[in-house]
């Protein structure tokens, strides 16, 4: 079923703070020269994607996801560079449209946007919106952008943005427009949205097992074909921490999962994440952590039970050391992904 | 009050879905409606709850002996009182600021959102329960009774037989249950608890309603009340 020579494999981070090796939190302006390094690593390696988050938070370093882009696009050669994701509901869809058609011109065509109405709410009155007005906001926001990408003058009149009267965004692009996707945190009504534009769908799968999201993916290709747009591949994205040794990994990474869930469920409102909870994403769930082999099983699983054409593994949370990061970085792109290929092409 | 058979649910977003999925397997007759048309939710129900009736608001009512609120606190008043009238009503909802936006908007300052919830629909019987434990995790962590390690449900209403009828309905769905008889304690599992979220056993859960007074939350709620 699944097609491993096309499948693609992903690094995202969100830009949390990393940490020196003595404890000591390192700026918010070393973190972010930190994943230009860990994105030129990657592209050196051959991992396919590298994705930086937009947050608005003190935790993490990135708010200006394409600009950590740009940077990462001028010393790399093959890796995609996508944003995970940009926040739509309270972005200008013009900006997003001039941002990335100048990431895609600036990477020779690498630029990929993914859509998102966002898990966090920061952005919200930061940028001047009411957050009640966050289902219509995305609506009527991802209308205006699936126009602006066609690259033709645009005549538009909404309620939460600007009107537009035959006017025409720049830089046009040279390849084939911009790759959109949009992110999916699990509710039916966007996998039904995302199938009526015929974008690709990157499912969050950051809490529970995979396996409740096999009739999601059904409905994807039901609303699809109902709207007779093309079934696209589907992507997904969870967490997880590499390490040589799988103790190590399941100690950093609890220490640091925990740290950055709590710090967010303070916040939000959740109770701190117990060592049940943990071992149990850890074992079955959405946190892929341990050594490369137990890693690879996982991953190798979630895909073939989802069908997936593309796995993008979240690194970097909490505070770890350069070194956690970059040699996360190492395992995944020459020990993780060639034996997860492996195991998808013996089991057929 | 007749034996449960039919479960309406009103509101198919994550949770509404999840809760659904368990009354099917609990062996219930079950109908569903979300906020916009039938025709809207029709593909989502058939593919991920078949079997599972999408309906209207009023089709979901009608033909069910218990409903479930599964809707964000901040759109209950769409739903007109008399609708639920003389029904036993499931409050799976809190207020969430993530969704429902500035409390003041939302809520009076005085009283819990359930008690709110319970002022509006005076004449329909409201339980609170559903509404602390993730929607995955009630997907994935329902049980049979006896089960080891089941995790269960904190239950509370005025009505002492609502609630015990409620719990009932509650262990066919997979968990075990705490309950009490006061709907204002439904404030204890809100967001901000430390019971938002978790998932316990009744051991665990009992043992931190039990001295909820002493957690820090609990100190909050306290204060708040004491002004």
């Amino acid at each position: 079923m699944v097609n491993v020579d096309k499948l693609q494999f992903g690094l995202e981070t969100f830009g949390d703070i990393v940490s020196a090796e003595n404890g000591d939190l390192l700026t918010a302006g070393q973190s972010i020269r930190q994943i230009v390094k860990e994105g030129q690593l990657a592209d050196k390696l051959g991992v396919d994607v590298i994705g930086v988050g937009e947050h608005h938070r003190p935790d993490y370093s990135v708010s200006s996801p394409e600009v950590v882009l740009g940077a990462i696009a001028s010393v790399t050669q093959n890796i995609k560079l996508a944003t995970e994701v940009t926040v739509l509901s309270s972005d200008d869809p013009v900006r997003v449209y001039e941002r990335f058609a100048t990431l895609e011109g600036l990477s020779a065509g690498r630029a990929q946007v993914m859509l998102g109405r966002g898990s966090f709410t920061e952005s919200f009155p930061l940028f001047g919106y009411d957050l009640t007005d966050y289902d219509d906001l995305f609506n009527e926001k991802l209308e205006m952008y699936s126009q602006l990408i066609k690259e033709k003058p645009v005549t538009w009149q909404g309620k939460f943005t600007q009107t537009l009267k035959d006017q025409d965004v720049y830089p046009k692009t040279d390849y084939d427009g911009i790759e959109t996707y949009i992110g999916i945190g699990g509710s039916p009504e966007s996998i039904i949205r995302t199938a009526k534009y015929g974008y690709k769908v990157i499912l969050a799968i950051i809490g529970g097992q995979a396996d409740r999201f096999v009739p999601y993916l059904d409905l994807y290709k039901k609303a699809a074909s109902q709207f007779g747009k093309p079934i696209q591949p589907v992507a997904v994205h969870s967490h997880g921490f590499i390490a040589d040794d799988e103790d190590e990994a399941v100690e950093v990474a609890w220490k640091n999962i925990k740290a950055n869930f709590d710090r967010i469920g303070l916040t939000r409102g959740w109770a701190p994440m117990s060592r049940e909870q943990f071992d149990g994403e850890t074992k079955v769930g959405s946190f892929y952590v341990g050594n490369p082999e137990h890693v690879a099983q996982r991953m190798a699983r979630t895909i073939k039970l989802l069908d997936l054409g593309r796995f993008d593994l979240v690194y970097g949370a909490g505070n770890q050391t350069a070194a956690q990061r970059e040699r996360m970085i190492e395992l995944y792109a020459t020990k993780v992904i060639p034996r997860v290929k492996e195991i998808l092409s013996e089991e057929g | 009050m007749a034996k449960i058979k039919n479960v309406g649910i009103i509101g198919a977003g994550k949770v509404g879905i999840v809760l659904a999925q368990l009354a099917l397997a609990a062996g219930y007759h079950v109908r569903i409606s979300g906020s916009g048309s039938v025709q809207k939710i029709a593909l989502t129900i058939e593919t991920l709850v078949p079997g599972a009736v999408p309906a209207t608001n009023q089709g979901v009512v009608s033909k069910s002996d218990l409903i479930i609120l599964a809707i964000p606190l901040s759109r209950y008043k769409n739903i007109k009182p008399k609708l639920l009238k003389d029904k036993l009503v499931i409050d799976a909802m809190n207020y969430w600021w993530e969704t429902d936006g500035i409390r003041e908007e939302v809520l009076d300052p005085d009283s819990t959102s359930s008690e709110q919830v319970q002022k509006y629909f005076n004449k329909s019987t409201i339980v609170k329960t559903f509404n602390h434990m993730g929607y995955h995790n009630l997907q994935e962590e329902a049980r049979p009774a006896g089960a080891e390690n089941r995790k269960a449900l904190f239950v509370t209403g005025d009505n002492k037989a609502a609630v015990d009828e409620v719990a009932d309905f509650v262990n066919t769905m997979g968990f075990d249950t705490v309950v009490h008889d006061d709907l204002a304690d439904g404030i204890m599992t809100e967001p901000g608890s430390s019971l938002f979220g978790a998932s316990l056993t009744k051991a665990e859960l009992q043992n931190v309603i039990d001295h909820f007074d002493e957690t820090e939350f609990g100190q909050k709620i306290k204060a708040g009340k004491a002004n």
